[in-house]
């Protein structure tokens, strides 16, 4: 049974359909990369996933479980937490508040709190500098450090990551995407969406390509790394 | 690396230290006290100014605008600490939700009400006579509390949130709805009552005015006076304002209520459950809202159901003031309004000589103050440039 199953989801915003009928699975233990230009639905897709958006037709399952009609709160208990588009760092709570927030789920007196908080600062150690700042004063690259710390402090299985390279340095996007691998090798499966598509299948073990709603290519990442039209479409090569 | 970070920086424990804690919660008491002073020292300077410019034609002036200042200011807290506490529930809400709850005023009103049926019910039953004095005020507002609180949650249940997502137009009219709904219901209640519709608001005794000092200036000595009632609705607001100030920067569910208030979506990512802290927040406002209102009837004697209009506007204007969306600013536009609208109102016609009656124009004053802010400087005394969500 695969950790993540969507089948022909069907998603609107209004009446625009987008999302036209998709199918994508994640296997336990993977890094899944969405790859596909501006407006092709990646990130409808994620937010279908973890519930801020409701699908019109299709099913979302985790774990074996119908999750398409449950609520975000809810689905964040099953272990599916999402670094969002934009970062969406709480701008005026501090680092700190910022990361008890992603533990609201959790007592922040236990020990796994603790422990939860060490791995964000081991693996950001510019946050533990910052965690009296505000939010809001971060920079770009320290904003996504906080959105993916803060969707670690949730104890996700299955994390969400939307365009963590988004107007980051280029230094900035090598460590993030090393920092997503070493995510994933504690055993958290990734599924991510990249505008950064050669960065992106770099890392990744399998990748779908999205255009315009549907999905048009899927394959391991080796394979689509070497594909003509990916190459031509997304990763900039002639 | 990571191990040098460890030695670099002790790991924060989460934990709060306590002097902590009291810096989140009495800081912004602080700065509200700071604003009173600040308030009562500027206008006081000013009507001395405003005295002494006049002293060639008037002689008496001075002593008169000096006379009555201890009082203004006492009015000026009363007046302002009920604007704040009310401002509070339309800025929570706008907060979270960013829509002017126009029907806040009415729960205010119903605040009123419920305290004034409770005193009639005790009197009725022969039980006010006797009854303690502080025992009588916690009832009385705990009673109006539980009844504005749950009064506003569900109206948020049943005629705001089904709005959610609809043009930002929708719920206000909704709201303008419920407001219009509540006062003719509370009217039918009331004058099919034996509450009647200007309720009497029973209390036991409270005993005589407490005479604070006696000012000599000309020739006879004039007391000044705080009534027990005016001090009840001082000391039990500043009770709220510190608890409402130790929930909303001190706990989990105020933590919540901030994150909420600062970006839904990614609150629910949180494992937040929005709906409810939507809930919460009109809860504690609503309570707020009902407690102020209980302590305004019991101020001033009598409530009828039209009572929460021009107080609900005017704590409307003090949350603008302040800065909507921010509780500090609304407390400190609040008690700013209180003491220009208490200056304006015992100030005017003495300036005036009798030409412009002081208590009328109040009125006007606290509306202006409004449109000044709206025009000039719509973020509010304590509003944050509002930042994009992007």
């Amino acid at each position: 049974m695969a950790l993540l199953e969507l089948q022909n989801v069907h998603t609107y915003y209004g009446k625009i359909h987008a999302l036209k009928g998709i199918s994508v699975t994640v296997e336990k233990g993977e890094i899944v990369t969405l790859i596909g230009s501006n407006g092709a639905g990646k990130s409808t897709t994620l937010r279908t996933i973890s519930g801020l958006l409701a699908p019109r037709q299709g099913e979302v399952s985790f774990k074996g479980r119908r999750i398409d009609k449950t609520p975000p709160h809810e689905i964040v208990k099953l272990g599916i937490a999402q670094s969002p588009e934009g970062r969406r760092i709480f701008p005026r709570l501090t680092v700190l508040e910022n990361l008890e927030m992603g533990a609201y789920l959790h007592s922040t007196h236990s020990a796994t709190y603790r422990e939860d908080l060490e791995r964000v600062f081991t693996l950001f150690p510019r946050l533990r500098e910052r965690v009296a700042q505000k939010g809001g004063t971060l920079s770009g690259g320290e904003q996504q450090m906080l959105a993916i710390g803060r969707a670690l402090m949730t104890r996700p299985e299955l994390l969400l990551l939307d365009e963590p390279s988004m107007g980051l340095a280029p230094v900035l996007v090598e460590q993030i995407f090393e920092i997503v691998q070493m995510i994933n090798a504690q055993g958290v499966t990734v599924l991510l969406v990249e505008q950064n598509a050669l960065q992106a299948l770099m890392i990744a073990h399998r990748g779908y390509v999205l255009q315009t709603g549907q999905i048009v290519l899927t394959d391991s990442a080796q394979v689509l790394r070497a594909n003509e039209m990916v190459q031509k479409a997304y990763l900039g090569l002639e | 690396m990571a191990a040098e970070a460890n030695t670099q920086a002790p790991l924060p424990s989460g934990q709060r230290s306590t002097a902590e804690v009291l810096r989140t919660v009495f800081g912004p008491v602080v700065q509200l006290f700071l604003f009173i002073i600040g308030s009562a020292v500027t206008l006081g300077l000013i009507v001395v100014l405003l005295a002494l410019l006049q002293i060639g034609t008037r002689p008496d002036i001075l002593t008169r605008t000096l006379t009555i200042l201890p009082q203004v200011w006492i009015d000026g807290m009363v007046r302002g600490f009920l604007f704040a506490t009310i401002a509070l529930g339309y800025t929570m809400v706008y907060g979270v939700l960013e829509f002017i709850n126009f029907a806040h005023g009415e729960i205010f009103m119903v605040g009123g009400v419920a305290g004034a049926a409770v005193g009639l019910f005790l009197a009725n039953n022969e039980l006010l006579k006797g009854m303690n004095g502080f025992f009588f005020v916690l009832l009385v507002v705990g009673v109006a509390m539980a009844v504005s609180g749950t009064l506003a949650v569900t109206v948020e249940r049943v005629a705001y949130r089904p709005l959610r997502g609809a043009p930002r137009l929708v719920p206000l009219i909704s709201a303008i709805g419920v407001s219009l709904v509540l006062q003719d219901l509370v009217r039918l209640m009331m004058t099919n009552s034996d509450l009647g519709f200007n309720a009497r608001f029973n209390t036991p005794d409270f005993g005589k005015p407490i005479r604070l000092f006696e000012m000599t200036l000309g020739e006879r000595p004039v007391p000044v006076i705080l009534s027990p009632k005016a001090l009840i609705f001082i000391v039990a607001s500043i009770v709220m304002l510190v608890v409402l100030n130790y929930l909303v920067n001190a706990t989990r569910l105020g933590k919540a209520i901030r994150a909420t208030a600062q970006d839904m979506p990614t609150a629910s990512l949180m494992g937040i459950n929005v709906n409810r802290i939507v809930a919460m927040t009109f809860l504690i406002g609503g309570a707020l809202g009902g407690a102020a209102g209980a302590l305004f009837g019991l101020n001033v004697g009598t409530v009828n159901p039209y009572m929460g209009f021009i107080p609900g506007l005017k704590a409307f204007t003090a949350a603008v003031l302040g800065g909507i969306g921010n509780i500090t600013g609304a407390m400190v536009g609040g008690v700013v309004l209180g003491f220009l609208e208490a200056f304006v109102a015992s100030y005017l016609s003495l300036f005036t000589d009798g030409a412009l009656s002081g208590a009328a124009y109040a009125d006007i004053a606290a509306f202006s103050i409004l449109i000044l802010i709206l025009i000039f400087r719509p973020s509010g005394l304590l509003g944050e440039a509002t930042t994009q969500k992007v």
